[in-house]
């Protein structure tokens, strides 16, 4: 999987490159140049074997699997209880979100009516866990762009969240809170009153984050019109989240087939039609703010009630098929439940959104600069775990 | 559209296809020598399915009914009409073969090739059928549920 760097210059062996050779000309040649596994802004073990002409991008061919875990084979021996917290590994800034797929594919298997309290907090907490990794995201990609004080002002509003997940959750990166049924324990008392306190503070920031970054003349000259990925495109890639919806595609989950109460607040599907890094970008920027918006909806009105619906010590889901779908902050996770009524899935396949938007990166990057790739790689807000699986 | 209208577009192309309607979408199986032309049907006829959302295999050799099948699962949906239909192929495990539809939907390219290093399905017409994420050294076929790890754990 490893390769070295060469050069290769008119009449080089050409097993050395899998492309075509044919457009390499007399005067440069082509190189080979390998970005990662261990590279600062592939945020992750990414490996981008990169082959450039002069400083132009032939062509990206990504090589995954350094973290490859075969989650979907582990998951095929536990039980529908334990395999919801591996899970939480494969998007760890979306932890949440994957839970929360996992445990809705199960309820819809069982049928289970999950709570109106349980859903509220739900939504609540996904919508946190979004804030917190566009948070990390922007900070990362105004870090890659050479801008590293965004980077400390994002983590200090996302440690705030952290501590709010820690109190009631236990725990602040893989919270392992939803459960099918429901969640696992009921709000930490504090809970309304820290999330509303960060409201309060995070609104003030997030103009703060548009006056360092959005309105930086030399950050706009860095991603406008960089990584184009018109609307057809993006379609055929199969991409969703910032990265669809910067291209002018309808993609948010929480609109095109509510659950949840997401049907019950009142929020926006942004879409931006630039179709380029800066398009992508503004809409995570703006859908933090949307995510402040229903938080605030629902933050007073949790309902009273039970937590978790009632369930059996043993889930066994019926013979079938069952696939749910969630917005997570990088875009549509599936999951995919094939049971042959037994208490372990037969099969299961996770289908990660940061798998098809990567595979878009060949298409954005070639024929732009080398400079411009970690601007475009910034927007796709890669996680590398969630990629490999 | 509804089932019955999706349904009935699809028996005038395909008279042959099995229908289930069981689960949460509506399920069309039909044979292999004829998933590509009906692929190419489906991206630019009147269904216009254009975002192939999921695409996997299932290796039904640990039922008692199954011991040479793996199913090929393409989840597919409409961004205009926002209909969904799950597509189903059924291939013989000893030799899976089946046509590439990478060049109808893009995204199918990467998942392909993750479907052919963890099932050994060979995508016909494929234009860069490698591995993705074993090492080249890998042998077997992890995602098979008669692959055994004899160093790593992968059963509990």
């Amino acid at each position: 999987m490893y390769r070295e760097t060469h050069i290769i210059k008119d009449g080089a062996p050409a097993q050395l490159i899998d492309g075509d050779l044919s457009e390499a000309t007399a005067d440069g040649g082509e190189l080979v140049i390998n970005v990662g596994p261990q590279h600062p802004a592939t945020h992750g073990v990414l490996h981008l074997v990169i082959t450039l002409q002069g400083e132009t991008i032939k062509k990206v061919e990504p090589h995954l699997g350094y973290i490859h875990r075969s989650i979907e084979k582990m998951c095929e021996s536990l039980s529908y209880r334990q395999f919801i917290y591996v899970t939480s590994r494969m998007d760890y800034l979306s932890a949440h979100i994957n839970n929360h797929a996992c445990s809705m594919c199960v309820e819809k298997g069982l049928q289970i009516e999950v709570p109106e309290r349980a859903k509220v907090i739900r939504v609540i907490m996904d919508e946190l866990t979004r804030i917190a990794s566009h948070e990390l995201w922007w900070g990362a990609m105004a870090m890659d762009l050479g801008a590293f004080t965004p980077f400390f002002y994002a983590f200090r509003e996302r440690e705030v969240i952290n501590d709010i997940m820690e109190e009631t959750c236990g725990a602040r990166l893989t919270m392992n809170y939803m459960v099918p049924g429901g969640v696992m324990a009921d709000l930490h008392p504090n809970f309304q009153k820290r999330v509303k306190d960060f409201i309060q503070l995070f609104k003030n920031k997030i103009d703060e984050y548009d006056d360092l970054v959005t309105g930086n003349i030399i950050f706009q000259n860095r991603t406008k019109g960089i990584g184009i990925l018109s609307k057809e495109d993006a379609i055929s890639y199969g991409c969703t989240g910032a990265v669809a919806r910067g291209s002018g595609v309808q993609s948010d989950i929480r609109k095109l087939y509510p659950y949840e109460v997401y049907d019950k607040v009142a929020f926006d599907e942004i879409l931006e039609t630039g179709c380029d890094s800066f398009a992508r970008y503004l809409v995570r920027i703006k859908e933090m703010r949307e995510s402040v918006k229903i938080v605030e909806q629902l933050i007073d009105n949790i309902p009273e009630g039970d937590f978790q619906a009632k369930t059996k010590a043993v889930l066994k889901l019926p013979k079938g098929e069952f696939y749910s779908r969630v917005e997570t902050a990088r875009g549509e996770l599936g999951v995919y439940i094939v049971s042959e009524g037994g208490t372990t899935p037969y099969r299961i396949k996770f289908r990660s959104p940061g798998f098809s938007n990567l595979s878009a990166l060949d298409h954005m990057c070639r024929g732009s600069k080398i400079g411009d790739l970690m601007a475009t790689m910034g927007t796709l807000d890669l996680v590398i775990p969630d990629i490999d699986r | 559209m509804t089932n019955e209208e999706i349904k009935q577009h699809i028996t005038t192309i395909q008279p042959d296809a099995v229908f289930d309607e069981t689960g949460e979408w509506l399920n069309v199986q039909i044979e292999v020598n004829t998933w590509k032309p009906f692929a190419q049907w489906l991206k630019s006829g009147e269904l216009k399915m254009d975002y192939l959302f999921c695409l996997t295999c299932i290796d039904w050799s640990a039922t008692a009914t199954g011991k040479t099948l793996l199913t090929m699962v393409y989840h597919i949906t409409s961004t205009v009409h926002r209909h969904q239909v799950v597509v189903k192929v059924k291939l013989d495990r000893n030799n899976p073969e089946i046509e590439t539809v990478s060049d109808i939907w893009r995204t199918a390219e990467f998942h392909e090739r993750e479907v052919f290093e963890l099932f050994g399905v060979k995508f016909l017409h494929h234009p860069d059928l490698r591995r993705l994420i074993l090492t080249d050294d890998f042998e077997g076929y992890p995602l098979r549920k008669d692959f055994e790890d004899p160093v790593n754990m992968i059963k509990l």
